[in-house]
């Protein structure tokens, strides 16, 4: 078991945002997280990767416990987060050394893993390009190589493909599949298109902060398309 | 251990290439207490008549007397362009790959701090050489001894900007901080005029004053430009150093933080 969540809740102030959500994702599995907006997605990425912290639940990934080890537990964990985290003057090898050396890596075996995690994502031609430079899509594939360089076993990526055009969205969406199957990278995806999921991945739907549906995405939508059973599950639930 | 070099190294020198980038907030930087030295001490020189007073050992010109002030000015405007510089990044997300690095948080802040520092010193020199040009000359000695000070000037007010930048929600609500944190304690301070003087016009600002900790900053400096020891100077700048520090550790710790709604 790669991710363990366990009884989280949260609010701010008066606000419930998480009520005990709960859930387990296998090694290699891809866990698209659906919701609409303000359903909890930002703030369950919040406490899964210790930007803030609550007193209750459990979070577990790779078996380490985000509270207990949280250092041990957060060397395991691979994060893109919603808005770009890049430094627009810098190229991209740069942006990526910088985040090699926060974990902990300089040097040769820096360039080594930087090298294979753009080759990965087909962006090592553009290491040297500065980041304004580049396009939206490709800024993004240089934030899901950054986030592998560390090799996380699970990655966890907040709507990734905001902003991006139909083909970038497509390719990599495509690119974090393979992700799974070929790494085996627990991949967590939050999202509220339900066209990024595929019919075999897993799927949580996230509503007003507690987990309404768990399973097979195929399982989950039956006999209708994922679109409308979504917004069936969430409008009636609404 | 070698973990928290590496960071260390990175940060800084991000740190640095960013300053790299930024010319134009070097200049203006250094522009600000050059026009200070030589315009506003100018003028003022007439007017100020200052007797003498440790470290100094014979009469000095205002000029002289306000160059440890302007050091500690950079510093002040640096510590809190850096806090602002968090508050941007924490909106623009870049904050958040430091803070969830697998290293402790007081340490990542820490890296921060020192890095914002070491630029801020840089400064300092290039505004010494430039006032050294002009004839505003200190002891050969007093531009090394001046370094340790200026460190930990440096660190105080950038612990400073950052218990600040972890209290700030907005952007927008940073103007006014600079405002009731820059200038009041610059004004109330002895970078500008000697605290007996301000006890002429009033006991009360002078006290102020003698309990602002960015006066025992400047002192700290003035004194390590003449080579001389300030024990309660240093003692007073580094109890605030720690204090500021600890309660920016507090600031950022993650089980007491909120993210913005909709953040």
């Amino acid at each position: 078991m790669s991710l363990r969540v366990r009884d989280l809740s949260f609010s701010y102030g008066t606000k419930q945002a998480l009520r005990h959500v709960s859930f387990e994702i296998e090694t290699g599995d891809f866990c698209a997280l659906l919701g609409p907006n303000g359903a909890g997605k930002s703030t369950l990425f919040g406490l899964l990767t210790r930007l803030f912290t609550v007193p209750n639940g459990e979070i577990e990934i790779a078996g380490d416990s985000l509270r207990a080890s949280p250092l041990i537990a957060l060397k395991s964990l691979g994060i893109v987060f919603q808005q770009t985290t890049l430094d627009l003057d810098l190229s991209v090898r740069q942006n990526l050394s910088y985040f090699a050396a926060l974990h902990g890596l300089s040097g040769k075996p820096a360039r080594t893993r930087i090298d294979g995690a753009l080759a990965r994502l087909n962006m090592l031609e553009r290491a040297d390009e500065k980041v304004r430079a580049l396009n939206g899509g490709h800024r993004r594939r240089a934030e899901i190589a950054r986030a592998l360089i560390h090799q996380p076993t699970v990655l966890l990526l907040d709507e990734p493909t905001v902003g991006l055009d139909a083909a970038a969205r497509a390719s990599i969406t495509e690119h974090v599949h393979a992700l799974c199957t070929e790494q085996s990278i627990t991949v967590l995806w939050a999202t509220h298109l339900t066209d990024e999921v595929k019919p075999e991945d897993r799927l949580l739907i996230l509503h007003e902060g507690a987990v309404l549906a768990d399973g097979r995405a195929k399982t989950i939508a039956g006999d209708l398309p994922l679109a409308d059973r979504f917004l069936e599950m969430t409008g009636a639930a609404a | 251990m070698t973990a928290y070099l590496t960071a260390l190294v990175a940060i800084v020198t991000r740190e640095a290439l960013r300053f790299i980038h930024q010319r134009e907030r070097f200049i203006a930087a250094l522009v600000r207490p050059l026009v200070w030295l030589l315009v506003f001490a100018a003028g003022f020189r007439a007017a100020l008549g200052l007797s003498i007073i440790p470290p100094y050992q014979t009469y000095i010109t205002y000029e002289t007397y306000i160059v440890p002030g302007l050091c500690g000015m950079i510093l002040l405007f640096n510590g809190m362009q850096s806090s602002l510089s968090l508050v941007y990044d924490r909106e623009m997300g870049s904050m958040k790959l430091l803070l969830t690095a697998p290293l402790p948080r007081w340490w990542l802040l820490f890296c921060k701090l020192l890095g914002s520092t070491a630029i801020s010193i840089l400064q300092v020199y290039v505004f010494l050489a430039i006032a050294a040009a002009f004839g505003v000359a200190m002891p050969a000695l007093g531009y090394v001894t001046v370094f340790p000070a200026l460190i930990l000037a440096g660190l105080m007010l950038g612990c400073l900007g950052l218990l600040l930048s972890s209290f700030i929600k907005q952007l927008e609500n940073f103007a006014g901080v600079m405002n009731f944190v820059i200038f009041p304690m610059f004004f109330l301070s002895s970078a500008l005029y000697p605290l007996w003087k301000m006890a002429e016009s009033s006991e009360l600002l002078h006290d102020i004053c003698a309990l602002n900790p960015f006066t025992h900053a400047v002192e700290l400096i003035r004194f390590a430009l003449y080579v001389q020891w300030n024990g309660s100077a240093l003692f007073w700048t580094l109890i605030t150093t720690i204090a500021f520090g600890l309660a920016a550790a507090w600031g950022y710790d993650p089980g007491r933080r909120q993210i913005r709604k909709r953040a």
